[in-house]
């Protein structure tokens, strides 16, 4: 499979020259299955450039959310292809525990907060509850799990034919309320099944090991937790991802190198760059 | 591959194990899949040393009797009632470890149900009386 980095950025667009080489768009992740099924990963305004390389020919589009939180679904409007008449587009993502997903989602894709309605759209439109269990999309099986992070949150594990496996986890927090992390077993430690022995993780990695005790419990790791995460699980590659606002290209450079130093990860590191395109 | 925890059971471990009360989850069978350090006290056991016990084993390590101390069978037992019923169940009764005193406690479980109405398990609390 091709895995592209459409939009790396956590909780907030960010355009500016000192965020230019780690890019501003918020979580975005498209693959493509060797067979040619198409896998978009989260909608956040990673999903407007995605778009455009989307070809006229194809029939069928898989939008796969991972929550609802706004840096995740903004894009979603603004996603060329549900303006295509005629094309399948699949959302799945996570319902609450009073709410299904089309009308969460609506909250948003509706007046006053968005122009054009879901049901205005001339695509062929369907959405999918998930939260724990194995789906098939064309040639991938895509396992989902609710993973620790406010409000109802999946995680993916994407398993393609020849057995390489992606996993997708932008905002987690795992560490949560651990005395030690990682000190558990996987199967006690949230999302660590999902991630297991990956062939490639992309990971929350918003803050700085100093930042994470003021912002416990919002949701996000620190890299060390993230690299550690990546022990524990025995990835083969990590990527952090979800970079924070407020780190520059230099921030996330410097910050990132003193996690690997720290860490000592056993596996490669490759830090979550716009436009990055990994062939597993 | 061992099946992952579901992430509420994960959170209400977590939970437990940041509480001074002595707090017991259970899945779905009645598998007592974590205790917490207080209630390694009464159990006298460790979570660390058993792990996961069947249901038969851990309702095996105590007595339970009501407030005349006439015997309570295992599938009247608050935690048992909770999986059964699915719902809330709270007692006071007496409970002994092993050879040790008998100790007057209150014990409150209530099932663990995940959005979808998923069924997880139950939580049981024991309060001292």
């Amino acid at each position: 499979m091709q895995v592209t980095l459409w939009g790396t950025r956590g909780s907030l667009a960010t355009p500016g020259p000192e965020m230019a080489r780690y890019g501003g768009n918020t979580s975005c992740v498209g693959v493509i299955g060797r067979e040619g099924t198409m896998l978009v990963l989260d909608a956040g305004t990673g999903i407007h450039p995605l778009a455009a390389t989307i070809p006229e020919s194809t029939r069928r589009v898989d939008i796969l959310l991972t929550h609802l939180h706004m840096d995740h679904i903004q894009g979603l409007g603004f996603f060329a292809p549900l303006y295509r008449p005629g094309l399948e587009v699949h959302i799945w993502g996570p319902g609450s525990a009073t709410l299904r997903l089309q009308a969460r989602l609506m909250r948003y894709l509706s007046p006053p907060l968005f122009p054009v309605s879901l049901s205005e759209l001339p695509c062929v439109l369907t959405f999918h509850e998930i939260s724990s269990r194995d789906i098939d999309i064309g040639e991938f099986r895509v396992r989902s799990e609710l993973v620790c992070h406010p409000g109802p949150t999946v995680g993916y594990r994407i398993s393609a034919p020849d057995k390489r496996v992606l996993t997708y986890l932008p905002d987690h927090e795992p560490a949560l309320g651990a005395l030690r992390f990682p000190s558990l077993p996987r199967e006690w430690t949230s999302g660590a099944m999902l991630a297991a022995e990956a062939d490639l993780l992309i990971h929350d990695g918003q803050y700085s090991a100093a930042e994470y005790p003021g912002h416990c419990g919002w949701g996000h790791s620190s890299l060390n937790q993230t690299l550690d995460f990546g022990t524990l699980t025995e990835v083969k590659q990590l990527v952090p991802f979800h970079h924070d606002p407020d780190h520059t290209d230099t921030d996330l450079d410097r910050l990132i190198a003193q996690a690997i130093e720290e860490t000592k990860p056993g596996y490669q590191v490759t830090p979550g760059i716009e436009g990055t395109v990994f062939e597993l | 591959m061992s099946s992952p925890k579901p992430i509420q059971l994960i959170l209400a471990r977590q939970l437990a194990s940041s509480l001074a009360m002595p707090i017991l989850i259970v899945d779905t069978d009645g598998t007592l899949i974590f205790y917490n350090e207080p209630a390694e006290v009464i159990l006298d056991q460790r979570f660390d040393e058993t792990g996961e016990m069947p249901a038969d084993a851990w309702s095996a390590l105590f007595a339970v009797a009501d407030e005349a101390h006439n015997p309570i069978a295992q599938e009247d037992r608050p935690t048992m009632m909770a999986l059964s019923e699915r719902k809330p169940f709270s007692r006071t009764v007496w409970m002994r470890c092993g050879h040790r005193e008998w100790l007057h406690v209150s014990i409150t479980a209530f099932p663990l149900i995940g959005e979808g109405r998923q069924f997880l398990g139950a939580q049981m609390i024991f309060w001292e009386v």
